[in-house]
């Protein structure tokens, strides 16, 4: 530990001190669907990785040794950040899609503002779970189609938002997830349908 | 992508957090931002050293765990020990983590400051 200007590798970019409340917003699609490339386009640090590891016990757990009637999974996730303001500070985690993950879901969607279901036109089916997961938590989510440029169907965005059975009310749109005005235009739609959601509630309460 | 540490080594998770194996409770959100409240001391146990060194600036348990190689139970274990001690100050997220939406003050300042990104 050398002196005090050198406390931290240069490649970390500390938070200002005034930082005092810590968001969060999930970004859920199959593999390699472009979460971390998304996740990379809008952070102002590179995205970082780590790991839950989980020791459950009970139901909807695939192999359970008899031994412990327990079973440790480790899952890895990655996320980014952006400083909004002085005090605010939002946490993007890109998560994996698919069900045995479901534990991890649990964990990162307590307290997040909203998700961003991550949709690859030629895997539609993986964005199933991810939708039927967030409508039964109540967490509130939008859905980017990332076109890549291999994809010949070029599916239009209503025949995409009818293959998922997505009800109108929930937004849809493209999104190119290496693009950073792209990534920001996606979280920019998933507040604002958030801050349409609160402003109903609080007119109604 | 992998990390050089195998964090699922149960010796070391062992010998990092005294044996125990579970945190008392969910008081460490992944978003809840550490403060640390003094220098690390001589002879300290070298993960609360490095978790005081990163907390001079406000760190998010998150990140406290990818710089560490650690899990986020671990990095939980860890924050309880440094709190019990008085060395770190949590400031905990204020966003209901119940099922109900934060209000739209807040939402307007999110939206704020991603357009001026
Ligand atoms: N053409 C095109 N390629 C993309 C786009 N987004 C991501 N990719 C590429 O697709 C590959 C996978 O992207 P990742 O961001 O790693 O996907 P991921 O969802 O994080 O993948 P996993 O974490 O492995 O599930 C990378 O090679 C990206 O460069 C896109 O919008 N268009
Ligand atoms: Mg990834």
């Amino acid at each position: 530990m050398g002196s005090a200007t050198s406390e931290l590798p240069s490649s970390r970019t500390p938070l200002r001190d005034t930082a005092e409340n810590g968001l969060k917003i999930v970004v859920v699609g199959g593999f390699g669907v472009g979460k971390t490339t998304l996740v990379r386009s809008v952070s102002e640090i590179r995205p970082l990785n780590t790991e839950e590891v989980m020791t459950q016990a009970g139901a909807g757990v695939d192999e359970m040794p008899e031994s412990t009637g327990k079973t440790t999974t480790t899952v890895a996730f990655d996320f980014g950040r952006i400083s909004l303001n002085d005090r605010l500070v939002l946490y993007l985690f890109g998560a994996p899609g698919q069900k045995r993950f479901w534990f991890l879901w649990d964990r990162l969607f307590a307290g997040t503002l909203g998700a961003v279901v991550l949709v690859d036109t030629r895997r539609m089916d993986e964005s199933w779970y991810a939708i039927d997961r967030l409508e039964h938590h109540g967490t509130p989510f939008v859905v980017a189609v990332n076109r890549f440029d291999d994809d010949s169907a070029r599916h239009s965005l209503e025949e995409i938002r009818a293959a998922l059975a997505l009800p109108a009310h929930v937004p849809l749109i493209e999104c190119d997830a290496r693009v950073r005005s792209s990534g920001k235009d996606v979280l920019i739609t998933l507040v604002d349908h958030l801050h349409h959601l609160a402003r109903e509630r609080e007119l109604t309460a | 992508m992998r990390r050089p540490v195998d964090v699922g080594d149960p010796d070391r998770l062992y010998t990092v957090t005294g044996g125990r194996s579970r945190s008392d409770g969910s008081s460490f959100d992944l978003v809840t931002l550490i403060v640390a409240e003094c220098e690390p001391a001589v002879g300290q146990q070298s993960e609360h050293a490095r978790i005081l060194e990163l907390c001079r600036h406000p760190t998010a348990v998150v990140e406290i765990a990818a710089e560490l190689s650690l899990p986020i139970t671990v990095v939980r274990i860890l924050l309880e020990d440094l709190q019990a001690t008085g060395r770190i100050t949590p400031r905990h997220p204020r966003v209901a983590a119940s099922a109900t939406l934060p209000d739209s003050a807040l939402l307007t300042e999110v939206l704020h400051g991603l357009r001026n990104l």
